[in-house]
C-alpha cells in the first residue's frame, strides 16, 4: 500500500493560542504557490479556524478548543461537485483544489459538508488548507501547524491505510460526522470534549452545624436503572461524570446512598448544584 | 605599525573594496569630501578625497579639508586606526580629547561609517535554503523566529527548530520520569503574526504633517486628533522637529518632554531604554516617570513584608521548576493565568505537572486560560474580593493550628499582631469562612476544604502571570492587600521548605543562569547609568560613552496629562534599589524648570494603555501643548493627535539582537529562566525599510546631525550592524560562536546547566537559616541587615507580618496589619455609582496583541473571534460577558454592546460565557484603535479602547500605580445612536 498523509489533531492539547492558525495564515498571505494556491486574502480567509466549545455552568464549567480545517476527504463531495478535474486527489491522499481550473465554482465551497472551504470574492475561487503538500513535495517532515504548535495538538503522519486503522483503533480516533462517508484524513482525539456532555455536582455534608465538602462520596450515575459510571467526589465534593451523549435523555444520580437527583440530558452539560447528604 | 603607513592603508582599502564590492563603490558617489587625519603634535597627516565615487588621497596637510581629525599623537592615531578596534581606547580617546573632529557634523559621521562599514561587505547574512530563499532570524515579543526571505519580501516566518548542532536540552528527572522540552521554541500569537504587522495597512510610509498645523503661524491645536495629514520630505520634517527642540530648549530647562510605552520592538538597540534614551540624554528632556506597571500590588504592598525591591516586589523564581516538579503534591494558581500572556514555554512544564498528578486549583473570577488548559478546581471570587479569601484560609490555618509554626517563630517578626487581627481581637470580626462568603461570593466550605488540602500538601502558590508575582489580581485597588496577602499565606506555610514555595512552573526552568548576554534593560549604547540597568554589566562589557540627561524634571505617566493641563498630581519616585525609595514624592514643575510645552512620543498605545483615556485626548487639544511629535511604525489610535508624524520601520527592516526574554538585572533579572532553552539572536535586517521609512536610530541621528550631536550620538559614525557586533562581541556567546558565525547562522543556544550546578531554589536558603545562595545581586550590599547576604532586605532581615516600613509612612490604604479593604467603587463605598453601573469591569492584558501591538488593521489578529468580532465592515473588540449578565440584557454572542459609565463608552461585541462569575465583564485592553463617534474625547468609542472606562486614582493614596481593574461599568446592546456625554458637560 502506498504511504499517505494524515493529520492527528488532540483536542485535549489545544488551548486556542492560535498558532496554527495564524501560520496558515502566515503560509498563504502574499504568497502564491502555483499548482496549489492562490494567496489568501489579506482577512477574513480561516483555512485552519478554531472551534470553541464551552460546558456546564457556573462553578463547574471546562473550556475546548478544536482546529478545524479541509479534511482531506477520500470521498471528498468537493471532488464530485467540481467540473473540469479542478479539485484532485493526489496519490499521498492531499486534496488540492486547483487554483486555475477552480475559477468561478462556488458550488466546491457549497459542496463541503464541513464548510472547511472558503470563497476568495476577488479571485473568484475555492480556496481551502493544502495541507502544506508545497512544502511536503519540497522536503517538509511536518505541516507548519505542527511546527508552531506548542502544546502538541497536531502529528502530521505519512503512513499507508492499514497503519492508520491500527492507530485509529488504537489511540480511539475519530473523524468529523463520520456518518456524512466521507472519509476524512483528519483524525481527532478526545473529541468527546466536543461533542459529548459532562454532568457535574457538588456534595456537601453539615458537621457539627457546619456545612462541609463531602470528599470520597460514591456518586453513581444510572439511566433506567442501569449504572452507566461512577465516581468519587473530590476534596471540593465536586464530581465530573463525561462522555454522555447530547439528548440521551433522563439519568438518575446517587450519592452515598443519601442523597439523589435526577435530570434530563438536552444539548448540554449540566451542573446539578449542591447536593447535600441526609 | 608605523603611522604612515596606516595612513597610506585607508584609502588604499578604501579602493580595493570599491573594487570588489559595487555597493561600496556606489556608496563613494554619496557625497564629495575631502576628508582628513591630522596630528596635533607634529605636521602630519593624509587627506582622502572624494569627488563623484573617485577616491584621491595624499600624504601631508591639506590646506582646504571639508573636515579633520586630529590626533594627539602618533601612539593614539596608531591606536585608533588599526584594527582590530580596541572600544575602551577609542572612546578613551573621543572623551578625553586626545582626538578631536572640526568640521560638519553630519559629514563626519558619514565618512566615519564608512570607513567602519567596509568589513561588512565581506560578510555572509543569512543562510541560504534554496530558490532564491534565504533564512534570516529575528526576533519578537512572543520569541525568537526564522523569517525566510524572497525577493526582497517576507515570505514566511516560524518558531525555530533547534537542530543536532545546536546547545542540548536539559532533563528534569521527577518522581520516576525523566523530562525534556521538545527541541524547538514557541511563540506567542502576537510573536507569529509579524509578517501582518509589516505589511499592514496602517504603516506609516512618509513623514506627515497635520494639515492645519504651521509651526511658524496658526498652530491650530485644538484640532489635533480631528485633522487630516499631508505628506512631506524627511528634509522638511527634520527641519520642524529640529526647529521645535532648539525653541523648546531656549523657553527653558524641561520644556521637552518625552513619553514611550512601556514596551517596543524586541531588540537590545531599538529599544526605548537604547536608541530613544541615548539621543534624549543628549538634548535634555522630562522624562516621565513610569510606575511599575503590572506589578502594582507586589511593589506598592508585597515588598514592604520580604523585600525583593530589585524585583518590583516578587520572589525569587530559581529552581522552583525542578522542585515543584519533584516535590509539590498541590499546585493553587491565584490569579495566574501565564498561558496568557508569555508564550508557552513554561506551558510543557504544567503539562508535565498534570502528568505526574499533581492537584491544581485557579482562583480567578474568569476560568482563565491556563486553568481552562490544566482543569482542576476553579474558585471564583467577586472581583476586589480575594484578600478577604486569603485571609479566612489564614483563619483556619490558626484556629486548627495547620501552619508552619517553627518557620513563623525563627524566621518571622509580627505574627502574633497578624493573627490577632485574623481572630478579630482588634476590630471585633474574626475572619471566619463564613465572614468572607459574604464578601467573596465563595462558600465557606470551599475555603475551609482549600485551606485544609493546602496545609496537608506540600504546595506551590502560583500568585499572578508568572507565580512569582507579576500580573492580574495585583492590578486593581485591593491589589496591594491582595499581593501581600499572597507573601502571608506563603509565610505561614514555610516558605522555602521543599515543595512550599511561589512558582507556577512559568519561571525558574534550569537554564545556565551565569552565562552573559545583555538584556534589554542594559540599555545598549544608551550610556545611561541612571535609569536602566547598564552600569551593572553592559558597561564595562561593551565600553561606551556615557550620557546623562541634564533635566531634572520627571513627570509621573498616569498623570501627564494633568502636568499639561495645569493641574499637576503628586507622584512617587519608582525606585527599585530599596524598599522605602517608593516613599519620595516627585512634583511638577519642579525647581527651575519650565513647563512642558513639547511632547515627542515614541509609539502611540496611550488610548489603549492608559487609564481614564480621554483626559489624553483632552490634553492633546490643550492651548498648554504647542508642539507634538509622534514617531510611530503604525498610524494607530494616539498617532494623529500630533502635528508631525514620523515613519519608524519594523524590527525586521533594521538591525538589532537580543535574547528571547531576557530583560536583564533592574526588574527582571534572569527572565529567560521562563524559557526551555535560552536562545540569542541576531535580529537580522531581513528586507529594506517600506516606503520612506527609517530606524529609530536612524531617526534620532538625522534629528542630532541638525544638532551637530551626530558625531557624539553615533559614537564617531556606528551604525546599527556596528552596535550589533560590539553588543555580540560583549558577551559570552562571543566566546563560543564568532561574529561571522553568528551572522550566517543567526541565532545560538546557550547549553543548560549541568543537574550538579544548577541554580539552588529560591528562598531555601532562607528556610534553612543560610547565608543567601542565589545567583542574584539582589539586594544592594547595604540593604542587608548586618552580615552580607544573610537575611531578607526587611529592617529585621526576617519576613514582617506587620511590616516596619509601613509602619514608618503614613499611607490610609496600606496599614501596616494588612486589612482587608473594600474596593472603592462598589455599593459600601460608592453607593450612587453602584446604583448606575452594577457591573465590575476587568480589563486584563490580552493573550493576542502585546498589550496592543499586532492589533493594527489587516493584522491577522483580528480574525481570532476571542479577540475582535467582524460586524458590519468593522472589527469590534470581544468583550466577555456571563451568560447571566446577558440574558438579562437579551444580549447573545456577536451582539454589539455599548459599555459605559462617567468617565467614556466603548462598543464592544459581545462573547457570552460561562466562563465569568455573574457580574462580570471581562474586556481586553488590546485596541490600537480609537474610533470615536462623534467629537474625540466627548463620545462613544468604536474601536475598543476600554481604558476609558477606567478610573485614574492611584492603587494607595500615596504611590502613582493604577487600579484598573474592578471599575463599575453598565452594559447594553448598542443601538448605533451615540448618546453618552461626559459627566462633567452635562
Amino acid at each position: 500500500m502506498t504511504d499517505k498523509w494524515n493529520m492527528i489533531v488532540d483536542v485535549e492539547r489545544c488551548n486556542n493560542c492560535r498558532a496554527c492558525f495564524l501560520a496558515v495564515k502566515d503560509e498563504h498571505t502574499g504568497n502564491e504557490f502555483p499548482g496549489y494556491a492562490a494567496e489568501q486574502p489579506a482577512m477574513g480567509h480561516n483555512w485552519l479556524d478554531i472551534e470553541r466549545k464551552e460546558r456546564g455552568t457556573y462553578p463547574i464549567v471546562d473550556a475546548h478548543f478544536m482546529p478545524v480545517m479541509c479534511n482531506h476527504c477520500d470521498d471528498a463531495p468537493c471532488i464530485k461537485a467540481a467540473k473540469n478535474g479542478a479539485v484532485r486527489k493526489r496519490d499521498d491522499g492531499i486534496v488540492i483544489i486547483d487554483p486555475i481550473k477552480s475559477k468561478g465554482q462556488k458550488e466546491i465551497v457549497d459542496a463541503c459538508p464541513y464548510g472547511a472551504v472558503s470563497w476568495n470574492e476577488e479571485k473568484q475561487i475555492p480556496q481551502a488548507w493544502i495541507f502544506d503538500a508545497h512544502l511536503l513535495d519540497e522536503g517538509w517532515e511536518q505541516t507548519r501547524a505542527e511546527q508552531c504548535c506548542p502544546t502538541g495538538v497536531f502529528r502530521s503522519l505519512k503512513v499507508d491505510d492499514g497503519e492508520m486503522q491500527r492507530l485509529q483503533k488504537a489511540e480511539s480516533l475519530e473523524v468529523l460526522q463520520p456518518e456524512l462517508g466521507t472519509r476524512p484524513r483528519v483524525y481527532y482525539k478526545n473529541l468527546h470534549l466536543m461533542t459529548h456532555c459532562f454532568v457535574g455536582g457538588s456534595v456537601v455534608t453539615v458537621r457539627d452545624g457546619v456545612e462541609e465538602c463531602a470528599e470520597g462520596a460514591a456518586v453513581v450515575l444510572t439511566q433506567n436503572g442501569n449504572e452507566i459510571a461512577r465516581a468519587t467526589t473530590d476534596t471540593f465534593g465536586e464530581f465530573k461524570l463525561d462522555k454522555l451523549p447530547a439528548n440521551s435523555g433522563a439519568y438518575q444520580i446517587e450519592v452515598n446512598g443519601q442523597a439523589s437527583a435526577s435530570f434530563d440530558l438536552a444539548e448540554e452539560s449540566i451542573y446539578l448544584g449542591v447536593l447535600k447528604l441526609a | 605599525m608605523k603611522l604612515a603607513i596606516i595612513f597610506w592603508g585607508i584609502p588604499q582599502a578604501m579602493r580595493l573594496c570599491a573594487r570588489l564590492f559595487p555597493k561600496f563603490a556606489e556608496r563613494l558617489k554619496e557625497r564629495d569630501v575631502i576628508a582628513q587625519f591630522q596630528l596635533r603634535d607634529k605636521p602630519m597627516g593624509r587627506w582622502i578625497q572624494l569627488q563623484d565615487g573617485r577616491l584621491t588621497t595624499g600624504s601631508g596637510i591639506h590646506h582646504q579639508p571639508d573636515f579633520t581629525i586630529f590626533f594627539k599623537n602618533e601612539k593614539i592615531a596608531a591606536s585608533f586606526l588599526t584594527p582590530p578596534f580596541d572600544h575602551l581606547e577609542r572612546i578613551d580617546a573621543a572623551k578625553n580629547f586626545k582626538l578631536t573632529m572640526q568640521g560638519p557634523d553630519d559629514l563626519i559621521v558619514w565618512f566615519m561609517h564608512l570607513l567602519a562599514s567596509m568589513e561588512s561587505y565581506t560578510w555572509t547574512i543569512g543562510t541560504d535554503v534554496g530558490n532564491g530563499i534565504t533564512r534570516y532570524t529575528n526576533g519578537t515579543n512572543g520569541g525568537p523566529i526564522f523569517v525566510y526571505v524572497k525577493n526582497g519580501k517576507i515570505l514566511r516566518t516560524t518558531p525555530m527548530d533547534l537542530d543536532a548542532s545546536d546547545a542540548d536540552s536539559y532533563t528534569i528527572r521527577a518522581r520516576g520520569k525523566e523530562f525534556r522540552p521538545p527541541r524547538k521554541t514557541t511563540l506567542a500569537a502576537h510573536g507569529q503574526c509579524q509578517k501582518s504587522m509589516v505589511y499592514s495597512k496602517n504603516r506609516i510610509l512618509k513623514p506627515l504633517k497635520r494639515v492645519d498645523f504651521d509651526p511658524d503661524g496658526e498652530r491650530n491645536i485644538q484640532n489635533r486628533g480631528k485633522s487630516e495629514f499631508v505628506e512631506i520630505s524627511w528634509e522638511e520634517a527634520l527641519d520642524i522637529v529640529s526647529g521645535e527642540i532648539k525653541r523648546c530648549k531656549r523657553a527653558g530647562p524641561g520644556a521637552i518632554a518625552v513619553a514611550n510605552g512601556s514596551h517596543h520592538q524586541w531588540g537590545n538597540l531599538g529599544h526605548y531604554l537604547s536608541a530613544f534614551n541615548r539621543f534624549w540624554n543628549l538634548i535634555g528632556v522630562t522624562k516621565l516617570m513610569h510606575s511599575p506597571d503590572s506589578w502594582e500590588g507586589w511593589f506598592w504592598g508585597a515588598q514592604h513584608h520580604w523585600g525583593n525591591s530589585m524585583r518590583l516586589g516578587a520572589a525569587e523564581p530559581y529552581g522552583t521548576v525542578e522542585d515543584c516538579l519533584k516535590e509539590a503534591e498541590l499546585m493553587v494558581f491565584w490569579s495566574s493565568d501565564p498561558d496568557a500572556t508569555y508564550g508557552f514555554e513554561g506551558t510543557h512544564r504544567r503539562q508535565w505537572a498534570k502528568e505526574l498528578g499533581i492537584k491544581m486549583v485557579h482562583i480567578d473570577p474568569y476560568l482563565n486560560h491556563t486553568a481552562a488548559h490544566l482543569g482542576g478546581k476553579w474558585i471564583s471570587p467577586k472581583p476586589g474580593t480575594d484578600t478577604a479569601f486569603a485571609q479566612a484560609l489564614t483563619y483556619v490555618w490558626i484556629t486548627e493550628d495547620t501552619y508552619d509554626k517553627q518557620f513563623v517563630e525563627q524566621r518571622t517578626t509580627g505574627f502574633d499582631e497578624w493573627k490577632a487581627h485574623v481572630l478579630g481581637e482588634d476590630d471585633g470580626v474574626p475572619k471566619t469562612p463564613e465572614w468572607q462568603e459574604q464578601e467573596t461570593g465563595i462558600p465557606a466550605r470551599d475555603c475551609r476544604a482549600l485551606a485544609r488540602e493546602w496545609a496537608s500538601r506540600k504546595t506551590y502558590l502560583g500568585a499572578g502571570g508568572w507565580g512569582c508575582g507579576l500580573g492580574g489580581a495585583c492590578r486593581g485597588p485591593t491589589g496591594a492587600q491582595w499581593a501581600r496577602m499572597m507573601t502571608i499565606l506563603a509565610a505561614m506555610q514555610g516558605i522555602g521548605k521543599p515543595g512550599s514555595n511561589l512558582g507556577n512552573l512559568q519561571f525558574g526552568a534550569p537554564v545556565d543562569m551565569n552565562f552573559y548576554f545583555p538584556g534589554y534593560a542594559e540599555g545598549s549604547m544608551s550610556g545611561d547609568l541612571a535609569y536602566s540597568a547598564n552600569s551593572t554589566n553592559n558597561y564595562q562589557r561593551m565600553p561606551h560613552i556615557v550620557t546623562m540627561n541634564s533635566v531634572k524634571q520627571v513627570i509621573p505617566r498616569m498623570w501627564l496629562p494633568e502636568a499639561i493641563m495645569g493641574t499637576p498630581k503628586l507622584g512617587y519616585v519608582t525606585a527599585v534599589d530599596s524598599v522605602v525609595g517608593q516613599f519620595f514624592p516627585i512634583g511638577y514643575p519642579s525647581p527651575g524648570h519650565v513647563p512642558v510645552e513639547m511632547i515627542y512620543k515614541y509609539g502611540s498605545s496611550s488610548l489603549g494603555t492608559q487609564v481614564d483615556s480621554n483626559r489624553w485626548i483632552n490634553m492633546y487639544q490643550h492651548e498648554n501643548l504647542k508642539f507634538v511629535v509622534n514617531q510611530s511604525v503604525w498610524m494607530e489610535g494616539e498617532t494623529r493627535f500630533a502635528d508631525v508624524i514620523l515613519p519608524a520601520c519594523t524590527v525586521f527592516e533594521r538591525w538589532d539582537l537580543g535574547e528571547w526574554y531576557n530583560v536583564g538585572p533592574g526588574y527582571v533579572h534572569h527572565m529567560y529562566s521562563m524559557n526551555n532553552h535560552r536562545v540569542i539572536s541576531l535580529q537580522h535586517k531581513c528586507i529594506e525599510p517600506l516606503g520612506e521609512s527609517k530606524s529609530d536610530y536612524d531617526i534620532f541621528l538625522a534629528i542630532a546631525e541638525r544638532l551637530d550631536l551626530g558625531a557624539v550620538y553615533s559614537e564617531g559614525g556606528n551604525s546599527e550592524l556596528e552596535w550589533c557586533r560590539r553588543a555580540y562581541e560583549s558577551s559570552d556567546a562571543a566566546k563560543d560562536m564568532s561574529w561571522r558565525k553568528f551572522l550566517k547562522k543567526g541565532y545560538y543556544v546557550v547549553p543548560p546547566e549541568p543537574e550538579g550546578s544548577r541554580a539552588p531554589t529560591g528562598l531555601r536558603w532562607f528556610y534553612e537559616g543560610r547565608k543567601k545562595d542565589v545567583p542574584e545581586p539582589y539586594p544592594l550590599p547595604s540593604d542587608f541587615v548586618e552580615k552580607y547576604a544573610e537575611g531578607l532586605q526587611t529592617p529585621s532581615g526576617k519576613y514582617e507580618f506587620v511590616p516596619t516600613t509601613l509602619k514608618r509612612f503614613e499611607d490610609p490604604e496600606r496599614p501596616a496589619v494588612n486589612k482587608y479593604l473594600r474596593t472603592f467603587e462598589n455599593r459600601e463605598n460608592e453607593p450612587e455609582i453602584a446604583a448606575k453601573y452594577p457591573l465590575q469591569l476587568l480589563t486584563p492584558h490580552s493573550r493576542y496583541p502585546f498589550h496592543l501591538m499586532g492589533d493594527d488593521e489587516g493584522c491577522f489578529l483580528r480574525d481570532i473571534r476571542e479577540h475582535r468580532v467582524k460586524v458590519g465592515d468593522h472589527y469590534y473588540l470581544t468583550a466577555r460577558l456571563s451568560r447571566e449578565d446577558a440574558d438579562e440584557r437579551n444580549i447573545q454572542d456577536d451582539d454589539l454592546i455599548r459599555l459605559w459609565n462617567d468617565r467614556g463608552s466603548v462598543v464592544c461585541a459581545a462573547q457570552v460565557t460561562d466562563r465569568l462569575r455573574p457580574g462580570v465583564i471581562s474586556a481586553p485592553t488590546a485596541s490600537a484603535e480609537y474610533r470615536p463617534a462623534g467629537e474625540p474625547g466627548k463620545s462613544t468609542d468604536l474601536g475598543g479602547c476600554v481604558n476609558i472606562l477606567n478610573p485614574s486614582k492611584p492603587i494607595t493614596t500615596k504611590s502613582h500605580g493604577i487600579r484598573p481593574n474592578t471599575t463599575l461599568i453598565q452594559v447594553e446592546k448598542w443601538t448605533g445612536e451615540d448618546t453618552w456625554q461626559p459627566v462633567e458637560a452635562a
